[in-house]
């Protein structure tokens, strides 16, 4: 059974048909990657998945739950479910380990004595021990984004999504985000990742998914999908984003 | 006529007492109801927010002295009670400061990201953990010095309670003025204990700032 299961999702914002009938499975331990333009709706589907956005019809199982259902445990499926995004969102007036412990102590997954302990392993785990001490602005936009996937972590998820996460990083930052998530790729998280950065789409992800006008229109392993492009359209997005 | 002295002062004193009293009860009674006023106004179903936004808006569109007059002369006509005049003017000044520091409290929550409660909900949280923790700190921080602004406001607003014949420090003055015809000293001693009572409040907020926003 998949992880993951999107049966025929349509989502309209106002007049424009964002998806229009996306069916899409994740296995377990999967690294899938949505490319598209902007507008083709990739963000769109990732912020679905977790019910961030409700949908139109068609529906979207997480571990076998209908996640847009009436779900009296929504808050639990979200404590599963990691989702980093853009503009990583931290807590401003909350130092990073509080950042990171905050749900955790609030759900009850940890007790207070625990807490410490867990952000400097969760810290470690993204190359920033040295950094729990720190206010979220004290650090570069690659920092905080992996001090962001890193408040994810702590809440042991079974899945991760990943929303254009290095897109409002400097060149130079974008490196050390993607080696994070390439080392949670390797470990076996569940990954489903929306991005523009096609080295690390060809070089971690098993599948790319590729989203043209609010529809799933080709998906594939990488070496195939880069090499053989079937339709003309993933050609010229190809060929545009390189 | 006679000349200013110890006795003078000590009424001023004493008077000082009632326009610390309107204030504590105005903020007692005001505050609670603002907080609520400003969630409303924030909330998910229009109906409340509009409604909110109405009530706020005639508050606001009131002078303060309307709001004292309609509690105090008018619920006799309206309503065919007659209200005690500390009744009368507590409703007032709860009113008025639900209005204005609901209005201010609603500015700074607007003033936080959608982002953040966003990111809240993503680790588990309920939307009361979200605001508690992640929303309410920030809203703090940035409605704080327009808060200040209003007590400060509200501080030299309650003189107007002299007209229902609350012997505050404004009446006071004007009544030790009358009597000792010295009406600069007895004007210059109202004026220092309101920047007297004002001025804590400035520095107070201060350090508050200062201390929220650790970051800095």
């Amino acid at each position: 059974m998949a992880l993951v299961e999107i049966r025929d999702v349509h989502k309209t914002f106002g007049k424009v048909e964002v998806l229009k009938g996306v069916s899409l499975d994740v296995r377990e331990g999967e690294i899938v990657t949505i490319i598209g333009r902007s507008g083709s709706g990739k963000s769109t589907l990732l912020r679905c998945i977790n019910a961030l956005e409700s949908v139109d019809s068609g529906e979207i199982r997480v571990e076998g739950r209908h996640v847009h259902a009436k779900m009296p445990d929504l808050k639990q499926f979200r404590q599963r479910v990691g989702i980093v995004f853009q503009a990583f969102n931290l807590f401003p007036h909350l130092k990073v380990e509080r950042n990171i412990t905050l749900a955790p102590l609030l759900t009850g997954r940890i007790g207070k004595s625990g807490a410490r302990a867990l952000a400097e392993d969760v810290l470690t785990r993204v190359g920033l021990a040295d950094k729990i001490d720190a206010w979220p602005e004290q650090l570069s936009g690659g920092q905080q984004q992996r001090v962001a996937i890193a408040r994810c972590l702590a809440m042991a998820p079974h899945l991760m999504l990943f929303d254009e996460v290095t897109s409002a990083l400097d060149p130079e930052l974008v490196g050390e985000v993607l080696k994070v998530m390439e080392a949670m790729a390797k470990q076996g998280m569940t990954m489903i990742l929306v991005t523009h950065e096609m080295g690390f789409a060809r070089n971690v992800a098993n599948r790319i998914v590729f989203m043209h006008q609010g529809r799933v229109w080709e998906q594939g392993p990488p070496a195939k999908l880069f090499a053989n492009p079937e339709t003309p359209e993933l050609a010229s997005f190809i060929a545009s984003a390189k | 006529m006679r000349s200013f002295t110890l006795i003078d002062l000590v009424s001023l004193f004493a008077a000082l007492r009632w326009t610390v009293a309107l204030v504590v009860l105005a903020l007692a009674f005001g505050a609670p109801l603002a907080l609520g006023l400003a969630l409303g106004r924030i909330s998910r179903f229009s109906g409340l927010r509009w409604g909110m936004a109405a009530l706020i808006q005639t508050i606001q569109s009131v002078p303060l002295l309307g709001l004292l007059f309609f509690f105090y002369f008018g619920m006799p006509v309206f309503l065919g009670i007659q209200v005690p005049a500390i009744i009368a003017v507590t409703v007032a000044y709860t009113l008025y400061t639900a209005a204005f520091l609901g209005e201010i409290w609603r500015g700074g929550l607007d003033a936080v990201k959608q982002a953040q409660w966003e990111a809240g909900a993503c680790l588990g949280l309920s939307a009361w953990q979200q605001f508690r923790h992640i929303i309410a700190p920030q809203a703090l921080r940035l409605s704080l010095p327009p808060t200040v602004g209003f007590l400060v406001q509200l501080i030299k607003g309650t003189s107007l309670a002299s007209i229902l014949g609350f012997v505050e420090l404004a009446r006071a003055g004007q009544v030790v003025s009358a009597a000792t015809f010295q009406p600069l000293l007895t004007y210059a001693l109202v004026a220092a204990l309101y920047f007297a009572l004002c001025l804590p409040l400035t520095l107070w907020s201060r350090s508050l700032e200062a201390r929220l926003d650790g970051s800095r």
